[in-house]
């Protein structure tokens, strides 16, 4: 019976059928307003699920000299760490007493997994232009991994855990200096993880055709799509969770409103962001991240000690 | 198959294979995708790759040699996959019938799911023939 309730929770509740509609959903957002920024009607509500279902029923197509079992698994590795990691994030959101010690850096861990199935299944996938696609999928992981994980310990150290129910359980990091800093470090990460514009040099349709997905079609090419999705909705959630008090859904309607404010904030500034920024170099990621948003968050965690003096 | 061809024409991703056309036929078809009409409202995109299309776009004269490339790009698609030429020049050659290196029209190399006339056709046309194109392929 518990494994019962373990399966239902990975599978339905809160793990893939629920990340996976509401990630569509989201997805769905964002290529509305992207229509209405560029002054276009943009798609129908359901078109996320249209598309998701046409690359289901599409013929797979392997490429001659292609690894044809990385090139197959890749996409359904990076669907299964996501699937886990917003399981784990949204259960320690609902039951606090579930978090186990550590679930902090096996989130970081999972959160990581998705970027590196392309990373493999572009170099499986035997295309050069698939490959390039993939090294500057590499490069971007990283550069953003170092400030990224700087962010993630600023609660850290505020609060002396690693169990994000404990970090959950704390004020929340954002309320002060160092939180703020780490935030705004984590929200340039998450606009580089998620690979959209600027920083969307691994797949840049107008120079690579797609990059790394280059060779990808039918079901795994639905899957990494389903994947994006997937991530567009667990980073945020996993940024509030982490450095925003959560979403607290037992709190009663107000906290669970002011959860969704929060997650709507995020979504808007990744949308705008995407919408309105040109896409950078990887050069210029590379040194972005490594320079000033590396910096900023040493800052933040140097604030963090010296608040908790 | 119906279930495949309801997804499919739900979703379709275009995929512009250009054979020495004069540019004129590719400017239009970039019409159709521009606000003014936007076929994302319908799930029309553009893609990059033959490898996410349903939908191939043929433009300009196929010669002796882009011939070869067409073959190729046709059987790099995944299946199901629609075929339209667009223009004159891809649906007969156009004025160049009977030129050195143009032997046939696009059809005899491939199967062509809808002929669009015109040099250029306006984008109205395009979009009257991709509904007229959805019709078809749901047998009405």
């Amino acid at each position: 019976m518990r494994y019962l309730v373990y399966i239902g929770e990975v599978l339905i509740f809160p793990g893939l059928l629920f990340t996976a509609v509401i990630g569509l959903v989201t997805s769905w957002i964002d290529r509305k307003v992207t229509a209405r920024v560029q002054m276009r009607v943009g798609p129908p509500f359901l078109q996320p699920f249209y598309d998701v279902i046409k690359y289901m029923v599409k013929e797979t197509c392997v490429p001659a000299g292609a690894s044809k079992f990385v090139f197959l698994a890749a996409p359904v590795c990076g669907l299964a760490a996501a699937t886990v990691a917003s399981t784990i994030l949204w259960r320690v959101n609902i039951w606090p007493e579930k978090a186990f010690v550590g679930d902090l850096i096996v989130v970081l861990y999972l959160l990581t997994i998705p970027a590196i199935a392309v990373v493999l299944g572009s170099f499986a996938s035997a295309n050069p232009i698939a490959s390039i696609g993939g090294s500057r999928e590499m490069k971007l992981i990283l550069s953003y991994e170092l400030p990224f994980i700087l962010a993630c310990l600023v609660p850290v150290v505020k609060t002396g855990s690693i169990e994000l129910g404990r970090i959950l359980a704390q004020p929340a990091a954002a309320a002060s200096p160092s939180g703020i800093v780490a935030l705004i470090v984590a929200i340039l990460c998450m606009q580089a993880k998620l690979t959209l514009v600027p920083f969307d040099m691994p797949e840049a349709e107008t120079e690579l055709t797609g990059g790394a997905y280059v060779e990808y079609s039918g079901p795994p090419l639905g899957i990494f799509k389903l994947t994006r999705a997937m991530m567009l909705f667990t980073m945020p959630v996993f940024l509030i969770t982490v450095l925003w008090g959560g979403i607290p859904l037992t709190g009663g309607a107000v906290q669970i409103l002011l959860g969704v404010v929060k997650y709507v904030v995020l979504i808007v500034i990744t949308v705008l962001v995407r919408n309105t920024a040109p896409r950078v170099r990887i050069d210029q990621a590379m040194r972005f991240f490594w320079g000033p948003v590396t910096l900023f968050g040493v800052i933040a965690i140097v604030l963090a000690f010296i608040e908790g003096i | 198959m119906s279930f495949t061809i309801n997804a499919l024409t739900k979703s379709l991703n275009v995929f512009h294979l250009s054979g020495s056309a004069c540019n004129n036929c590719d400017i239009e078809i970039l019409d159709v995708l521009t606000p003014r009409y936007d076929a994302e409202r319908f799930g029309i995109v553009l893609v990059g790759s033959i490898r996410h299309a349903d939908v191939l776009l043929l433009s300009g004269v196929f010669n002796k040699k882009s011939a070869v490339r067409l073959k190729r790009v046709y059987e790099d698609a995944p299946k199901p996959v629609v075929v339209i030429a667009i223009g004159n020049c891809a649906c007969t050659g156009n004025m160049f019938t009977g030129s050195y290196n143009v032997t046939e029209p696009v059809s005899n190399y491939i199967p062509v799911d809808a002929f669009l006339p015109g040099c250029p056709p306006k984008p109205e046309a395009m979009i009257s023939a991709v509904v007229k194109l959805i019709q078809k392929l749901k047998g009405k």
